[in-house]
């Protein structure tokens, strides 16, 4: 298994956290051979977006995704800024132009923000909300709905196949927090940080077999 | 249901041990950091903060290498604070698996640090910590003044102006602690807590003070926290995380049940 390194921020969370729940000879890599070898790819992501698109493109992550995706047919994790280079756009750092392999955009939530209450809502949106699940998913296996799960972020994805959707989250606005098309899941919350709940995420991911 | 407010049990280390002062002397151990770290993620904790108190260069080691322990065992986020001074500091702390570090005297002395973590790290895993003290009303206003050194060196810089400008150069979350009452266990300042809640759009984490449940309760529903801090009301189990949360959710506030 694959944990792509493009040099952004903690990766190490998301291995250990595989390693824990079973996952055999999880790699933080660049390198082409061995993402190639994988059986399994996952896609993280910290930071700023403009920062992370400049260093996939440089490391040439992005056709190394694409292999996975589309030739290789492998299982494809994608986690919070990983699932936002994704998609088409996003407003961040002014502007710039992500993966386009899920149509879609990425965009600031605004400020003021407020719940349905009127309450005022802080930004980044960080903590727990529960999500709802809007598809069966084998990755929601074993996983009530309105299981809370730890987000950190400041921008939220719309993707524009409103299918694909199979997470969402309130918060403010309607949020995609789960994206899933054949053998891809993109989650916008961190399941190697959501404690019970998202270690059995990604112990269904490492069993997943896509049926494409 | 929206977000819900988080309980951060906070250890402070001091090489390799956790420690508890009252008002920053008087230390007491409370044992081992990777252990109690453990119990709490098993409890339910939704974070965990991690105060490296240590002084001296072997110390700071140690540190790294007990963050390195605690992230392999501990899947909920986890912050890292004390003597952070640089990008590289972050750095490190980041490698050894950290997901936010805090930084409290160097954004003082230097607030660019902040706008340049901010801007290679992101927001959201960079958390000013401001150690605030009530000085003299001005015009009949209470007033807060940042202080260093363990509360004993005031800088004159005002606490919530200080938030609003921290929040504009990048920082993705306040952690507040209030030295007047660190240690004490007679609750949170709610006054500033409040000030600084109402003035920042980013989260804020109510710190210093907490003796019983009912002083979390405050923290979030007079001083308008997103997160409560304590630290002595769970080492030396006087409460357990699991039994705060259910006095919390009694006082209607939703949290991670």
């Amino acid at each position: 298994m694959a944990v792509i390194d493009y040099g952004m921020g903690n990766l190490h969370s998301v291995a250990s956290a595989l390693a824990h729940v079973g996952a055999e000879r999880v790699v933080v890599t660049h390198d082409v051979e061995q993402i190639r070898a994988a059986d399994r790819v996952v896609f993280p992501g910290v930071g700023a977006i403009r920062d992370c698109m400049a260093e996939i493109r440089r490391l040439r992550c992005d056709e190394l995704l694409q292999v996975a995706l589309t030739e290789q047919h492998k299982p494809v994790l994608a986690i919070c800024v990983g699932m936002q280079a994704l998609m088409s756009h996003s407003e961040e750092n002014g502007g710039v132009d992500c993966l386009n392999v899920i149509p879609g955009t990425v965009r600031h939530f605004g400020q003021p923000l407020h719940d349905v209450e009127g309450q005022r809502l802080k930004v980044p949106h960080m903590g727990w909300s529960e999500v709802r699940r809007v598809s069966e998913h084998p990755l929601w296996s074993g996983i009530p709905d309105a299981t809370r799960f730890y987000f950190v972020h400041s921008y939220y994805v719309t993707a524009a196949d409103r299918s694909l959707v199979a997470g969402s989250v309130d918060y403010g606005v309607c949020a995609d927090a789960a994206l899933a098309r054949d053998n891809l899941f993109a989650t916008q919350f961190h399941p190697e940080k959501s404690h019970t709940a998202g270690l059995q995420l990604l112990r269904n991911f490492i069993h997943w077999t896509p049926s494409c | 249901m929206g977000l819900a407010k988080r309980i951060i049990p906070c250890l402070d280390v001091d090489n390799g041990r956790v420690v508890k002062g009252v008002n920053f002397v008087g230390i007491r151990d409370a044992g081992d950091p990777v252990e109690i770290a453990r119990r709490y993620n098993e409890q339910g904790a939704d974070e965990i903060t991690f105060l490296d108190i240590t002084a001296s260069h072997e110390g700071r080691e140690t540190t790294v290498h007990t963050v390195e322990q605690i992230a392999e065992q501990v899947f909920i986020p986890l912050t890292v604070g004390g003597g952070i001074r640089s990008v590289d500091d972050i750095r490190t702390m980041l490698n050894a698996g950290a997901d936010k570090v805090s930084i409290n005297t160097a954004a003082i002395h230097n607030p660019e640090l902040v706008r340049q973590a901010s801007q290679r790290f992101g927001a959201q895993c960079i958390v000013v910590a401001i150690d605030a003290k009530r000085v003299a009303d001005v015009d009949g206003q209470p007033r807060w003044e940042i202080f260093t050194h363990g509360g004993r060196k005031p800088t004159g810089i005002d606490a919530v102006a200080w938030a609003v400008r921290m929040a504009e150069l990048g920082a993705g979350e306040i952690l507040l602690t209030s030295m007047d009452r660190d240690g004490t266990k007679n609750g949170f300042e709610l006054g500033v807590t409040r000030a600084i809640t109402d003035a920042v759009d980013i989260p804020v984490i109510a710190s210093g003070g907490v003796g019983n449940l009912q002083h979390l309760v405050d923290g979030i529903l007079l001083g308008g926290a997103d997160a409560v801090l304590a630290a002595s009301i769970f080492h030396f189990a006087e409460y357990t995380v699991p039994e705060a949360k259910a006095y919390m959710a009694e006082c209607g506030i939703e949290v991670r049940l």
